[in-house]
């Protein structure tokens, strides 16, 4: 029986270091190759070995694909191509091509130039990791070879983000990755055609979480950001790069637009330009609004939102500010927020969800003293806000696989020849009913087609063999040969209404293809003999004629 | 339906369309002075409410596309690319801006009359099919024209009502521009329309997919086989260069998309090196900047190397770099902030490339009476001397630089060598020379077989015929299957199957159990006892051995057997029965009186040694 068998490798049951591995129709795809935010050993990245204990990656997989620029979604992809080895095709679409790199290097940075992480992946792997990336065009069916094909749909969780359909002849799979349902400030809802796949795969973080309506959760947002910066307080929040960051810069934006409000707005550097310009130059991505006004006005070039300096976070007065990471583990959100932590008046907003063994999370958790590198303890005064929660809710476990039997329907040719004939006797009196159709089935090598039993038989040269049969029925008639057909005729032809009784010229009477004569008794003359023939492919109705014809004719009408 | 682009050409035959009435070109004899918006409508040949889908392959092939949408009862599915509609939106937005901002006092049509244009002056008088010149669309048209276009992605495949499935596939001529698969499960068509083999800006042209096409259907090839389009480029910088530095002004007639961005990538290398740095580059048209907005962020439809400035992240084409050092400056119109900026000398480009209409009508009425100008003419679609014509006589130079970076005859040779289709199709006029240069025997498509041509209004069959549709066999079914051997890797099974059809979607299905006589309920008339014929009785194979059968016979309790040979076989008679059997090498035949008993034991005897199929 055939089977679609999924293995997770990395996100089972936990949230953060992606990685699924599917195996359908006799391929093998992994699915995002992601990296754990909360841990600095072995297991930040998944556990390769599920496969390489059997040999090389290149082997066992067909491909890999990626379903957006989340470290937790590709950031193990140079260990897992340079480090582990492997050196099949890699596909994510345009934007996450563009920008994975960038926040890969950035990731790298902080393990290795900050906490001096030995036997990292180097900036060389990266782009050596790169070099091995296909993009694919939202909807672009992409054959990885005969059999396998893989389609990408939109799922506006941040830029470039896409749903995969891996389909194998009639077996298929979507993996959603993460999606969104509803369009956002900058982003489309997700759209996918119906695939009807033998299996999703979908994250569903939120799953267990009803979330608060949209503008509710924004009107929140602002009026905690608005009252922390009345009391002249500073608001820090931690963001990524890309993705929500830009979804709540243009909420402030027009926010502090409409309200003319004066205290400054930062985003810290390095990434950000960068990152608004991905959005400028990708914005097909983005939702319909942004895409239609964009040569008018471009949502991503901020009027109030400047560039953030370290310096200015020792600056007097309230301000905002956009620092990455988001999950306060490194870099300068985690600067700005020992430098703030200890203010009552200031106010940390995580919009986001951290992963166990990260300062956000223990904050977010309830810890108010933070134990930090070098035993000095930390103690947080400042107020802790967040915008959702996550609760996980994936079934199986790392390594464990689940089997699902699939019973895909076998394609073949048909002949047209036979499928128009059996249509045409459809047409009759409903073509959507469904109806009987014979043929052969003919099997050489892996090519399967169907065709009429004629064709068949003439294609392998072997030569039909008729069986017919002919039946004598005596009938009572003093009447002449002749006079007998017509009988037999106008008899048949008003009782089976739903055939093609014929009377020939040369005295036969014909029923389909049924002949029937009528001839002379040799010895009685007060008796006809009716000879009815037919091939053993009207056996059916030949056998049914003799027995009706055995009934006798009824007397001739006047 | 494959395109519908508009003939254009016919306004060549109408004077231009000035901004201010101008009394010499109102004088001119020859020429009258007409309702200048007509276009050539192609349509007349077929219903198009019958029309259930249209592909369109490029920008300039889609200028028809609300005459046929708006007008016709059309109600199809129109498909194309992304850039494609949003430039072809651009270039239609164009038109309509030309047109409206010109009033007019009056139109005429009645002129149209069959009996009236015979007495019109030449050109007019000539001219085919008048009746179907139309005057342009409005806004409101294109806007809804385009409404009803289902964006696509190269290589996505499209179900087109479960008979066929279209692929659109990069062509390399312009941004989204796309060639056509059209293939159902064993037959494959390609239409190969406006494709370029050079790297310009584009995405290089899918080649490899084209392969195994039993027709490939090939059109769009370039105007000007003659001319190189590299050279080209290189004749307008350095001619440009010339006549700037004399003084003079650059008029470079265009289309607000397509070679204008190659044009301004050329010129952002050149002018350091030539010195122009200091000459503004003005970019008029009511689409200027959107054009110019939209080419930065087309970046999966571009070639490698902008992609991988996108990447950086940079714009991929270096015009934003012009418009930021102010070199290059666009307006809508030239009106408004354009006359406040104007400098001379300067190089301008703008529409339309007919010369009939739009800003170019202006600045030809400008500097035209100067030699330090020059017009430089890169559309290949208008001839230039005609475009001229209204003008003369003119001090300006002209410079004729067409480039057109579509396949030419030498390239198409490549390409069919490549994906050798089995059958070519294609317009008359490329199975021949051009009529000027009828020696250029290179100067036409040779292929082998010939290429079948088509003209216009004739309907050509394309040559295959289809064998084999794709039906589905579900696994239930496929598990009742009994394949036998009949020859070395070759099975047969006999399928008795319940067909299903929906949405031209074939599957095969168990027949149902046959289901129990429920007893004599129903039988109250003969005609009911009819049984259902549509059980179909398996075709028999093989010959019956006699010696073998009549032993069979006799161990079936069948005495008094007597064998006659005859010419072909042998006649069994079972005396007793009054039974006569022929048996020939594959014929048999059972002539017996009438008892079903006997009948059914004798078939089922001469089955045996029979193969069913």
């Amino acid at each position: 029986m055939p089977e679609i068998r999924v293995t997770p490798l990395g996100a089972g049951q936990d949230v953060g270091r992606s990685c699924i591995l599917v195996s359908i129709g006799g391929k093998n795809v992994m699915l995002d190759c992601g990296m754990h935010m909360g841990f600095n050993d072995d297991r930040r990245f998944p556990d390769f070995s599920y496969i390489t204990r059997n040999g090389r990656l290149t082997d066992f997989l067909d491909c890999v694909i990626i379903s957006h620029f989340h470290l937790d979604h590709c950031g193990a992809l140079p260990y897992f191509s340079e480090m582990v080895g492997y050196d099949g095709p890699i596909y994510m679409t345009h934007p996450t091509q563009a920008i994975c790199p960038i926040l890969l290097e950035d990731y790298r940075k902080i393990a290795v130039d900050k906490k001096g992480e030995a036997n990292f992946f180097t900036s060389q792997m990266i782009k050596d990791c790169m070099k091995k990336v296909v993009a694919v065009h939202l909807h672009q069916t992409v054959q990885v070879d005969d059999e396998l094909e893989i389609k990408a749909y939109y799922a506006g969780h941040v830029l470039g983000a896409a749903m995969f359909q891996i389909k194998v002849g009639s077996e298929s799979v979507v993996y959603t990755g993460d999606y969104n349902m509803t369009p956002d400030r900058h982003l489309g809802a997700a759209w996918i055609d119906k695939c009807r796949p033998n299996l999703l795969i979908t994250e569903s973080t939120y799953a267990t979480t009803i979330r608060d309506s949209k503008r509710c959760r924004e009107r929140d947002f602002l009026k905690k950001v608005h009252e922390a910066v009345e009391r002249g307080g500073k608001v820090l929040i931690p963001v990524f790069a890309l993705g929500r960051a830009q979804e709540l810069c243009i909420l402030l934006e027009t926010f502090w637009e409409r309200m003319n409000l004066k205290a400054p707005i930062y985003f810290s550097t390095g990434l950000t330009e960068k990152a608004n310009h991905y959005y400028k130059l990708f914005i097909t991505w983005t939702n319909q609004k942004i895409r239609k006004t964009f040569v008018q006005r471009n949502m991503f070039e901020f009027k109030h939102i400047k560039a953030f300096d370290r310096a200015f976070a020792d600056n007097p007065g309230p301000m905002v500010v956009f620092a990455t990471p988001g999950m306060l583990h490194a870099g300068q959100s985690l600067q700005i927020f020992r430098k703030w932590a200890g203010n009552e008046k200031n106010m940390v907003i995580m919009p986001g969800y951290c992963v166990q063994g990260t300062v956000g999370h223990k904050i977010l958790s309830g810890q108010r003293k933070l134990e930090m590198e070098g035993r000095q303890v930390l103690e947080v005064k400042m107020q802790v806000e967040y915008m959702s929660f996550r609760v996980s809710c994936y079934m199986p476990a790392n390594g464990e696989t689940v089997t699902l039997p699939t019973s895909p329907s076998i394609p073949v040719g048909i002949s047209l020849g036979l499928l128009k004939r059996e249509m045409a006797q459809g047409l009759l009196p409903d073509a959507k009913k469904p109806r009987l159709l014979h043929g052969t089935l003919i099997m050489k090598d892996s090519n399967f087609r169907l065709v009429s039993s004629e064709q068949a038989l003439k294609e392998l040269g072997l030569a039909e063999h008729q069986l017919r049969f002919t039946c004598r029925v005596h009938l009572h008639d003093p009447r002449k040969e002749q006079e007998t057909a017509v009988r037999v005729y106008s008899h048949l032809k008003s009782v089976l209404k739903e055939h093609c009784v014929q009377h020939l010229p040369d005295g036969s009477v014909t029923v389909e293809s049924i002949l029937i004569q009528a001839a002379a008794h040799s010895e009685d003359p007060g008796t006809k003999v009716l000879l009815v023939s037919w091939t053993y492919q009207d056996e059916e109705l030949g056998s049914h004629l003799t027995s009706l014809l055995k009934k006798g004719l009824p007397q001739a009408a006047s | 339906m494959l395109d519908c682009g508009l003939d254009m050409t016919s306004t060549l035959n109408f004077l231009p369309l000035p901004l201010v009435q101008s009394p010499r070109l109102s004088n001119l004899p020859g020429w009258s002075l007409k309702d200048g918006n007509a276009f050539l409508d192609k349509t007349e040949l077929i219903d198009l409410s019958t029309v259930d889908v249209i592909l369109i392959s490029n920008y300039h092939c889609m200028m028809a596309l609300p005459y046929i949408t708006e007008h016709t009862g059309f109600t199809g599915t129109v498909y194309a690319t992304e850039p494609t509609v949003q430039i072809g939106r651009l270039l239609m937005e164009e038109l309509v801006n030309f047109i409206e901002r010109v009033p007019k006092a009056q139109s005429a049509s009645l002129w149209k009359n069959k009996d009236i244009q015979r007495l019109l002056p030449s050109p007019l008088k000539d001219a085919v099919e008048v009746s179907t010149w139309r005057r342009c669309y409005t806004m409101q048209e294109v806007n809804s024209a385009l409404s009803k276009i289902q964006l696509v992605g190269y290589s996505q495949k499209i179900e087109l009502f479960g008979a066929v499935q279209v692929t659109p596939l990069s062509s390399g001529y312009a941004l989204g521009s796309s060639n056509w698969i059209i293939q159902s499960h064993y037959e494959k068509v390609s239409y190969v329309s406006g494709s370029s083999l050079l790297t310009t800006h584009p995405q290089p042209m899918d080649q490899a997919s084209l392969k195994n096409s039993d027709v490939l259907v090939l059109t769009g090839l370039t105007q000007i086989p003659t001319a190189n389009p590299d050279g080209m480029v290189g004749e307008f910088c350095s001619n440009l260069a010339l006549t700037v530095r004399n003084g003079g002004n650059v008029l470079v007639p265009c289309y607000p998309s397509g070679v204008i961005y190659d044009l301004l990538e050329c010129l952002y290398q050149y002018i350091d090196s030539a010195g122009l740095s200091n000459i503004p580059f003005y970019f008029i048209s009511p689409v200027a900047n959107s054009s110019l907005e939209f080419s930065q962020i087309f970046a999966e439809w571009l070639c490698h190397n902008k992609q991988t400035k996108v990447y950086l992240p940079e714009p991929p084409f270096p015009h934003a770099e012009l418009i930021q050092t102010n070199k290059l400056k666009h307006y809508p119109s030239l009106h408004g902030d354009f006359s406040s900026d104007f400098r001379q000398p300067c190089v301008v480009f703008t529409g339309h490339p007919s010369l009939r209409f739009g800003d170019v009508v202006h600045f030809m009425e400008l500097w035209g009476k100067s030699s330090l100008n020059t017009v430089i003419f890169t559309e290949p679609d208008f001839s230039y001397l005609e475009a001229l014509a209204p003008y003369q006589p003119l001090a300006m130079k002209c410079i004729y630089c067409p480039i057109d970076t579509r396949l030419n005859f030498i390239q198409v040779s490549k390409l069919l060598k490549e994906v050798q289709p089995l059958h070519v199709v294609c317009p008359e006029q490329y199975t021949q020379p051009p009529p000027a240069q009828s020696h250029r025997m290179d100067l036409m498509i040779d292929c082998q077989p010939p290429a079948m041509s088509y003209r216009r209004a004739e309907v050509l069959a394309l040559p295959f015929k289809r064998r084999y549709e794709k039906i589905e066999i579900m696994p239930e079914l496929a598990d009742s299957l009994v394949p036998m051997e009949i020859k070395p890797g070759i099975s047969l099974a006999t399928v008795s199957a319940v067909l299903h059809t929906k949405d031209n979607k074939h599957v095969l299905q168990p027949p149902p159990r046959p289901t129990q006589p429920t007893g004599g309920k129903k039988r109250k008339r003969a005609s009911d006892d009819i049984p259902d014929c549509k059980v179909l009785k398996p075709l028999l194979s093989g010959s019956i051995p006699v010696e073998q059968f009549v032993q069979a016979l006799e161990k079936h309790g069948f005495s008094d057997i007597k064998v006659e040979d005859t010419a072909k076989g042998h006649i069994v008679l079972l005396q007793e029965a009054e039974t006569l059997i022929q048996i020939e090498e594959d014929s048999t035949h059972i002539i017996c009186d009438n008892d079903e008993m006997l009948r059914v034991r004798l078939r089922d005897l001469v089955l045996k040694f029979l193969q069913k199929f």
